[in-house]
């Protein structure tokens, strides 16, 4: 019994059709987190790119030094340090904000470098051109820089939303109730985990096939040339 | 206790990551080579074999794999009456290099496509077999242009062993995990960790940087 759905362990199909519920509530929880997790790499991800792009080297030097730390480092390890360490410097947060939070972070590490690829990707005489008619360079950036790097950074983007949704797992060992986990627990009662740990692999596949579609959609209709920001 | 007082079951701990490390990186290259080069094979069956593999290994998460193989893989071997359970190493080993192989092999294919078709259309003509073609056309030109998102997946895969710690395998997360209980000096343990595991990153990027440039050098030679 879980979530308050009961298995029923008569036969194969029974235990399939009993457990689907609760495994749906966990793949519920593992999209919530897929969906928070990401926003977050979005917004810190900016934040990172925009310090290493910062004119003066005291400020992008260490910002492109914490970008490596955070990419080479395993998410486990920073769940933890996040989970164990924060409550220790006052600030306990529930165990499932904490894992977006990791999530959002090693993620940020990456989604940074999606920025500044695609900004960099941007032609250089674009930015002279805009010059040479003498536009603002905030104006340049709005209307010139950012609209030709966006259908750049939007496919990239939506890889990475399928890798995070890969990792949420790796919340299970802060007692998150994900997809993975609760797979788990059921085997662990009914001891069949060959069904459960079966259903959570084809569901997964199923999302990342979906995800694949949807982001090659995106790829082959995102007008290539840019696009209009009004 | 003190800092200090952590290191040397945390280097044992380090060792163990760095065995795991090495061994599901060399098994998944091979595994990369394989399906890699299956996954363009002229015989339907590989084709199919190894574009399944590969959507299977990169659809689904490392840890449903690990999970898969150390949980779900004995209930089968008791259906089928052979005994399927594996060793934490053994399992952790497998789950680690068919994930990281899987990823690889979309590279090999990739630098595989990379080369021109003028090659290939010269190899034909100066009539080389197909095997010859493989091995000394295409892979030669093919193996520099991997070596970059190679690097990547090393590091990718270092910073994957740290999931094994989670079927009880005393790597360097585990082991940090058992001190953590032990005397809940969590700021020191996991910084301490986390620098480690950086360090190794750091090494393990100069070594492929190294080995990158040992395979990229007939290029700048001739």
């Amino acid at each position: 019994m879980l979530f308050g759905y009961a298995w029923d362990t008569s036969g194969f199909w029974p235990f399939v059709i009993s457990i689907m519920p609760i495994l749906l509530i966990g793949l519920w929880v593992t999209l919530k987190a897929t969906v928070i997790g990401f926003a977050i790499a979005l917004v810190l991800g900016l934040l990172l790119a925009a310090l290493k792009a910062a004119p003066t080297r005291l400020i992008a030097w260490p910002a492109r030094a914490i970008t490596e730390f955070i990419r080479d480092t395993p998410l486990l390890i920073q769940l933890f340090f996040l989970f164990y360490v924060l409550p220790d410097f006052g600030l306990t947060l529930p165990a499932f904000m904490t894992g977006a939070l990791a999530l959002g972070l090693q993620y940020s590490a990456y989604t940074s470098e999606v920025y500044r690829a695609g900004l960099e990707a941007v032609p250089r005489g674009q930015r002279e051109a805009a010059r040479a008619l003498s536009m603002a360079p905030g104006r340049t950036f709005t209307h010139i820089i950012l609209p030709q790097a966006i259908p750049r950074i939007i496919p990239a983007l939506g890889n990475y939303l399928v890798s995070i949704m890969k990792d949420v797992p790796v919340l299970s060992v802060v007692t998150v109730l994900e997809m993975l986990n609760v797979a788990r627990i059921i085997g662990d009662r009914t001891f069949n985990y060959l069904v459960p740990l079966t259903i959570v692999g084809i569901l997964y596949l199923l999302l990342t096939l979906i995800a694949a579609w949807g982001i090659r959609w995106l790829d082959t209709h995102l007008p290539s040339h840019g696009v209009a920001l009004k | 206790m003190d800092w200090q007082d952590y290191l040397a079951p945390l280097s044992q701990g380090a060792w163990v990551t760095i065995e795991l490390t090495v061994y599901s990186t060399l098994l998944g290259a091979l595994l990369s080579f394989v399906f890699g080069i299956g996954r363009d094979a002229h015989t339907r069956l590989l084709r199919w074999l190894s574009i399944g593999y590969i959507e299977i290994f990169r659809g689904t998460s490392l840890l449903v794999q690990l999970f898969w193989l150390y949980f779900a893989l004995p209930v089968i071997g008791q259906a089928i009456g052979v005994n399927l359970q594996l060793a934490p190493v053994t399992a952790g080993v497998l789950a680690l290099s068919l994930n990281i192989g899987a990823y690889g092999a979309e590279v090999v294919r990739g630098a595989l496509k990379s080369v021109p078709r003028s090659q290939h259309e010269a190899a034909v003509a100066l009539n080389f077999t197909p095997r010859q073609r493989l091995w000394r056309i295409d892979l030669p030109q093919a193996i520099p242009e991997m070596m970059p998102p190679f690097g990547n997946l090393a590091v990718q895969n270092l910073k994957d062993t740290a999931l094994v710690s989670l079927i009880s395998l005393g790597d360097l997360a585990f082991r940090a995990e058992q001190i953590r209980n032990f005397t809940q000096d969590s700021t020191t343990i996991y910084t301490m960790v986390l620098l480690m595991y950086f360090g190794m990153a750091l090494v393990l990027t100069a070594l492929m940087k190294l080995l990158e440039h040992r395979v990229g050098r007939w290029r700048t030679e001739n």
